[in-house]
């Protein structure tokens, strides 16, 4: 049940074949596309992706689809940044220095080895929310969600965080700022509370 | 902080779920679309699925199931078995698993792994690791293939830091000695791989009540823990396993 309709940018990061399968179970109307003209007519977006930060950028540009993303988060749409999209969103990564979309203040770095633990962060963990924020919203405090990454966002301006979850260290695992959220977890293999998140997104 | 996975295994022969024991002797006990659904329900942190027909036309039954149990469960789940070359991964993966399991495969041609991770992502790549104990082996155990058939010369912790070099994301250790057992998992060999990799090990092999859980996340230090029997004859639920662990002061996921 969603308003409107849902784009999900392709831009050959990753294998999107979970996200579209959440997106049918949920009866969402979406369509996935490479394509900047077709991105831009999208009433909401969804930029999932797993991989490395310099690839998935070069890909973007490649395709035109940077200033895509950009001028459809000027359009004040609501965008929903997923896993590296999370990433792609701040001003730039320590994974092969890679400059992103700026959208966001603040870097995403790696976890460093002084926590002593496995790298990547892989497995369910707590999202804590630490501000109210609708896409949380009739999901159990402290739900679990799951996360695949060895880079997490470190925002530049607190305000931005929306959950935190603790690995060695406490980081940013959800983020808002404007028509702008974004997850470092994967809300579509996150079971019921990662349905209900993806679906709370599709009502806004 | 992270929690601990319970993985449930299905091995899928001919589009059924079977269970071996000892790796012989294979007993049906459902369909593993439906067992899935059931257990991602009951709170599953991750499934496995092991193609143990293995025979190239029979494959596609194995994509079909993959196919539909990605339309029904949004938790990761792996698939293993009969995975030969990078083009046997990408069909695994565009049906919908999150992660593609390699076994004796590699073991032939380690390149594989490489392959595979750059490719599709380190996280991809799961080795699977047959290994029993044996003296003459540096680090004590063995890895076996083709099922555990096979002996191999390998030292298992040797193939294990290889396979991470390789690009392996993921080991899942399934001792031989345990398999089928329900005495508990070998948690001398799960420990020995899980402090000296960098990456998440898998306990398999021996699970029988959930003490033995306990046991292998304690002393076994293992990220995740195979289970089967124990779940597919109704023995237990997952979310009494998960409870017991709870109550023990093991983290896990908690579904309401």
């Amino acid at each position: 049940m969603s308003k409107g309709n849902t784009g999900v940018v392709d831009y050959k990061a990753g294998n999107l074949k979970s996200v579209e399968t959440a997106l049918c179970h949920l009866d969402a109307s979406f369509y996935i596309s490479g394509d900047p003209d077709k991105i831009l007519k999208a009433d909401r977006l969804i930029i999932p992706g797993v991989g490395e930060a310099r690839a998935a950028m070069e890909n973007l540009k490649e395709a035109g689809l940077d200033s895509a993303i950009i001028d459809f988060y000027n359009t004040g749409k609501p965008v929903l940044g997923i896993c590296i999209g999370i990433q792609l969103l701040f001003e730039s990564s320590t994974e092969s220095n890679t400059r992103c979309l700026g959208l966001l203040k603040g870097t995403v770095v790696r976890f460093p080895e002084t926590i002593g633990l496995k790298v990547p962060h892989m497995g369910w963990n707590q999202v804590v929310p630490v501000k109210k924020s609708f896409v949380f919203s009739g999901i159990p405090r402290g739900s679990s969600f799951y996360f695949v990454h060895s880079y997490y966002p470190e925002p530049a301006v607190s305000g931005y965080i929306l959950a935190e979850t603790e690995y060695g260290i406490k980081f940013a695992s959800a983020v808002g700022y404007n028509n702008i959220t974004a997850v470092q977890f994967h809300p579509e293999k996150s079971g019921e509370a990662g349905l209900k998140l993806i679906s709370n997104f599709l009502k806004f | 902080m992270l929690e601990k996975r319970i993985i449930v295994c299905l091995d899928v022969k001919d589009g059924r779920t079977t269970k071996g024991i000892k790796f012989k002797e294979n007993k049906d006990v459902g369909d593993p679309v439906k067992m899935a659904e059931t257990y991602y329900k009951e709170g599953v942190d991750e499934l496995v699925f092991y193609d143990i027909t293995a025979s190239a036309e029979k494959r596609k039954i194995m994509i079909d199931v993959v196919r539909r149990v990605a339309e029904r469960i949004f938790i990761p789940f792996s698939v293993g078995g009969g995975i030969a070359d990078t083009d046997d991964m990408r069909r695994v993966l565009l049906a919908g698993a999150e992660k593609v399991s390699v076994n004796s495969q590699a073991v032939k041609n380690p390149s594989v792994i490489e392959k595979g991770a750059s490719l599709f992502g380190r996280q991809c790549i799961v080795l699977g690791l047959d290994a029993a104990r044996d003296p003459e082996m540096k680090n004590g155990y063995r890895v076996y293939i083709n099922g555990g058939r096979t002996r191999t010369d390998l030292d298992a912790l040797e193939w294990a830091e290889r396979a991470e070099m390789l690009g392996a994301g993921e080991i899942v250790v399934n001792s031989m000695d345990a398999d089928g057992t329900q005495d508990g998992y070998e948690n001398n060999l799960t420990q020995l791989i899980s402090t000296n990799v960098g990456i998440p090990v898998v306990a398999s092999g021996g699970a029988g009540r959930p003490e033995h859980l306990y046991d292998v996340f304690t002393r076994g230090r293992a990220d995740a823990a195979l289970i089967a029997s124990m779940v597919h004859f109704n023995r237990y639920r997952i979310s009494e396993i998960k409870k017991y662990l709870k109550d023990r002061g093991v983290c896990v996921r908690i579904v309401s």
